[in-house]
């Protein structure tokens, strides 16, 4: 049988991470940037899972579910956020959110 | 075989994660983020945990992208081209993309070379079902040994939820 590398699946894991940071860094509306942060939490899945069928533990799986709730909950807050960031100001635009600049 | 379609899959996903991060569109960009997030759920599928990917489609695919194109729809983002999508200093967060990828692959590849999964947690371990499945190892993990984060994870859902309630509102 044809085995796959661990290799394969940590640096999917990796570009997609890598993906998402340039993404949090580059993008100015803050929706684009939250779609960014779910693509790192995904890679981060993919890291979780592929060590958990490494070391043939259940952990890896167990832990990827607290991800994916946890994310669920942060979409919530961080839209609810974000809204009411745009009735406040009509942008979504980082750069205008800048009140507590020094 | 297998191999195949990981790289199939896997060329597809990062493509679409280019357009999500690049696109100038943000309509394109929320459809092109459910392609990466379909490819997840099928490379779990290929690392024989099948619970997880259906979760991944039923709490990603399903609730979180319909948030996402609400989000989209309530701050009124252009549905057509959104020429300032991307901030003035994009070229630091290329700069850094690539010098994480690269130590981390440097790192991986030193590490790993070519180590291969284990045999018995790759996609034909589903079917063989010899010992319990993965989906019945996992319940019976989250209702014992994990059972304090199951709970810490419920109430802060819940916490999110009123959160996201109270923060949204608009009578105050």
């Amino acid at each position: 049988m044809e085995e796959l590398l661990i290799n394969q699946f940590l640096l999917l894991g990796a570009i997609l991470f890598c993906t998402g940071v340039y993404g949090v860094i580059a993008r100015k509306n803050t929706v684009l940037v939250l779609m960014s942060i779910e693509l790192i939490l995904n890679a981060v899945n993919i890291n979780l899972l592929t060590f958990g069928a490494l070391t043939r533990d259940v952990a890896g799986s167990v832990f990827a579910l607290f991800i994916i709730a946890v994310a669920a909950a942060e979409v919530g807050v961080g839209l609810a956020m974000v809204l009411i960031i745009y009735r406040n100001r009509s942008s979504v635009d980082l750069d205008d959110v800048d009140s507590m600049r020094g | 075989m297998v191999s195949v379609f990981f790289y199939l899959i896997a060329a597809v996903m990062v493509g679409a994660a280019i357009v999500v991060v690049t696109s100038r569109n943000v309509v394109r960009a929320a459809l092109a983020l459910i392609v990466v997030f379909a490819g997840v759920a099928a490379q779990f599928i290929l690392l024989a945990a099948e619970f997880v990917a259906i979760t991944q489609v039923l709490v990603y695919i399903g609730a979180i992208m319909v948030l996402m194109l609400f989000g989209i729809m309530l701050t009124r983002a252009r549905i057509g081209r959104d020429v300032d999508a991307t901030n003035d200093h994009w070229w630091s967060g290329v700069v850094t993309a690539l010098l994480l990828l690269g130590v981390m692959a440097y790192a991986l590849v030193d590490y790993y070379g070519g180590d291969k999964l284990p045999a018995d947690r790759q996609i034909n371990s589903i079917a063989d079902s010899v010992g319990p499945s993965n989906t019945s190892t996992v319940s019976d993990s989250i209702f014992s040994q994990y059972l304090i984060p199951f709970e810490v994870v419920s109430v802060l859902l819940l916490a999110a939820l009123v959160g996201a309630i109270v923060i949204a509102r608009k009578d105050r």
